[in-house]
């Protein structure tokens, strides 16, 4: 291109124009660099300081010339921390707690969001505004009547009925979560039937329409058609939810006492900490970082593999309205 | 006899609310009875027993307590609002700005990409706790400056100083030099935003911006004139989800925890929590009146 443009019987003028309109562009291309290291650098920055006060030995805690590399490489603090929070434990029920809700929410939510973007019957509009109401709605407001609900849980009296007590009480089992989940009201779970709505809208109906004349029923042209185009969400919609449920100390906190998780027994680490020896201030927030570099180490190596997927999906998810 | 058949919008009708009776069922009994339930609680005294529950009316009672007996909920509730007031607007401008960022093409898209949402991943409400808790706060003073600061690397003190002795008015320096140190804080809680405006920046039409090149253009009237309207009904979007996303996890939430939980008064949390949705309705309805005034569609 440059060179075509340097052969062109261009006047001087022109010429000064381009090369003008070239030093512009070269200049932005350095700002916009700058910016972008800089930004990216504010997010990682953390999580290498976390790292390098993390990996230091006992005997680096009082070193000064010590900034970034530790002298004393040791993994016993995430040794340490991992036994204080009960690690191996906590993570087996994060992970059945996260995927099953995972699972369950990414379902329940295409259905329902399908339901509402090409099913359309008498009041549907109206229920996705209800949808829409239960984003905005704090959960903390219900929080007590569901911890209710859950401790003294019943179907319309029947369990009353059979064995005399005042319903079974599913607080500390992972039942408060399945319910929840497979009935699309679990966390942010109004914000992925928004989501799928809107990618089930963008597709074009010329496709299930063709599925309808070749004889298709409506439930078969959902799974076989609509639900293969609609990827890109699916896969978001699970990141989501997995990381959220992952991270979540609301509803973990509020259904399970005894049951230890992650995001729990992380936030109990700082009074953990009263049963060791050796205790110092640096050392303490050395223990904290190892922690808290543990509960996210698994959504890191997860988000390693799926950002691909992540990122390019979320292009055609149609969050847009 | 013959079946009467029903036309395809019929069937359509009927396997729609089949399609959403799953979130019909949860919606009554998770979300409709729980609301109208916890209203009921903050208007009575409830007391759990093993057995069920006890119920004795008291009218305002609880209203009243939280907004003139309970020491710190006033406070709490101010800096919930202030917190958003200020931090919204600085996420809407920085999330519009990364994402028109990274809209560009450039080598290492990709990874910019993965770094920028990163912290969608790793935002846990635990972390922040245990890092802003009362516990460390105690163990960053006794620590000194130098590793205490750790978090708090991009402080504005000198700055601040510089501005307000050149004569510039201190509740606007307040407000530079409070964004200065909110920078990560406003980072990394807009993973979610800049998904939104991504997504919304590749659904313009290239041959908008091949037309007003044609016409003479620059890049900088390009984003005012055609990015910025295209992009306004997402701006509307995001704040609200912005202003939501700051309720669910600040101060005020853990604090409605502890007094349900730890000092076991159901009733007083269920009125504050009565009291934050009601102010946080009224923020909302007044920001999306604001804003869908100036909202551009292209329709």
């Amino acid at each position: 291109m440059e060179k075509v443009i340097n052969k062109l019987p261009l006047d001087k003028t022109l010429r000064r124009h381009i090369n003008k309109n070239k030093m512009q562009d070269y200049l932005w291309k350095i700002v916009r660099t700058i910016l972008i290291i800089g930004i990216c650098f504010v997010i990682i920055y953390p999580i290498l300081a976390r790292l390098s006060l993390a990996l230091r030995g006992k005997e680096d805690i009082f070193d000064t010339t010590i900034i970034w590399i530790p002298k004393h490489v040791t993994l016993d603090n995430f040794r340490v921390a991992a036994k204080l929070m009960d690690y191996f434990s906590a993570m087996k029920n994060t992970i059945i707690i996260a995927v099953t809700c995972t699972i369950l929410q990414t379902l329940s939510c295409t259905i329902v969001g399908y339901g509402f973007a090409r099913l359309k019957f008498k009041g549907s509009n109206l229920l996705f505004s209800l949808v829409i109401f239960t984003i905005v709605v704090p959960p903390q407001t219900i929080m007590i009547p569901s911890y209710l609900n859950y401790r003294f849980f019943d179907v319309f009296g029947l369990i009353e009925l059979i064995t005399g007590n005042k319903g079974v009480n599913l607080i500390d089992t992972f039942w408060p979560f399945i319910i929840s989940s497979a009935t699309a009201t679990g966390l942010k779970n109004g914000l992925y039937i928004y989501i799928f709505r809107q990618t089930f809208r963008g597709l074009p109906k010329e496709i299930e329409e063709a599925a309808y004349v070749d004889g298709c029923s409506i439930f078969k042209t959902f799974y076989k058609i609509m639900l293969p185009n609609s990827n890109p969400s699916i896969v978001t919609v699970a990141l989501f939810s997995f990381v959220w449920q992952w991270n979540d100390c609301f509803y973990v906190g509020q259904y399970l006492s005894k049951t230890k998780v992650l995001s729990t027994q992380l936030m109990g680490l700082p009074s953990a900490m009263n049963f060791i020896d050796g205790r110092n201030p640096i050392y303490d927030n050395i223990l904290l970082n190892a922690g808290s570099l543990l509960v996210i180490a698994p959504l890191i190596i997860i988000y390693l593999f799926c950002q691909r997927y992540f990122v390019e999906g979320v292009e055609r998810t149609g969050i847009v309205g | 006899m013959t079946k009467k058949r029903l036309t395809m919008s019929q069937k359509k009708g009927i396997m729609g609310v089949v399609f959403v009776s799953p979130w019909i069922l949860g919606f009554i009994f998770l979300f409709a009875v729980p609301m109208i339930q916890s209203f009921y609680f903050s208007i009575n005294n409830l007391k759990i027993l093993p057995e069920g529950y006890t119920l004795q009316y008291e009218g305002l009672g609880n209203y009243i307590e939280a907004l003139r007996v309970h020491p710190t909920f006033n406070r709490i509730l101010a800096e919930a609002v202030g917190n958003m007031l200020v931090n919204v607007p600085l996420i809407i401008i920085f999330s519009l700005f990364s994402a028109t960022l990274l809209n560009q093409k450039f080598k290492g898209r990709t990874l910019a990409r993965a770094i920028f949402f990163l912290p969608v991943i790793i935002a846990s409400r635990a972390i922040t706790t245990v890092e802003t808790g009362d516990y460390l706060k105690t163990v960053a003073s006794s620590m000194g400056a130098d590793m205490g600061g750790m978090f708090n690397v991009l402080k504005g003190f000198q700055l601040e100083e510089t501005l307000i002795n050149s004569g510039m008015n201190a509740k606007l320096v307040g407000y530079l030099t409070g964004s200065v140190n909110r920078i990560y804080q406003i980072v990394s809680s807009s993973g979610v935003q800049i998904l939104i405006f991504l997504s919304g920046l590749q659904s313009i039409s290239p041959s908008i911006y091949e037309a007003s090149h044609i016409e003479g253009a620059t890049r900088y009237e390009d984003f005012w004139k055609i990015t910025f309207p295209m992009m306004s009904p997402l701006i509307l979007t995001n704040t609200i989800y912005s202003i939501i996303d700051s309720f669910t996890n600040n101060e005020m939430t853990s604090l409605l925890n502890i007094i349900a939980f730890s000092n076991q008064d159901f009733s007083l949390s269920a009125a504050m929590a009565w009291i934050y949705f009601i102010i946080i309705s009224i923020i909302l309805i007044i920001t999306t009146a604001l804003i869908s005034k100036k909202v551009f569609y292209l329709e």
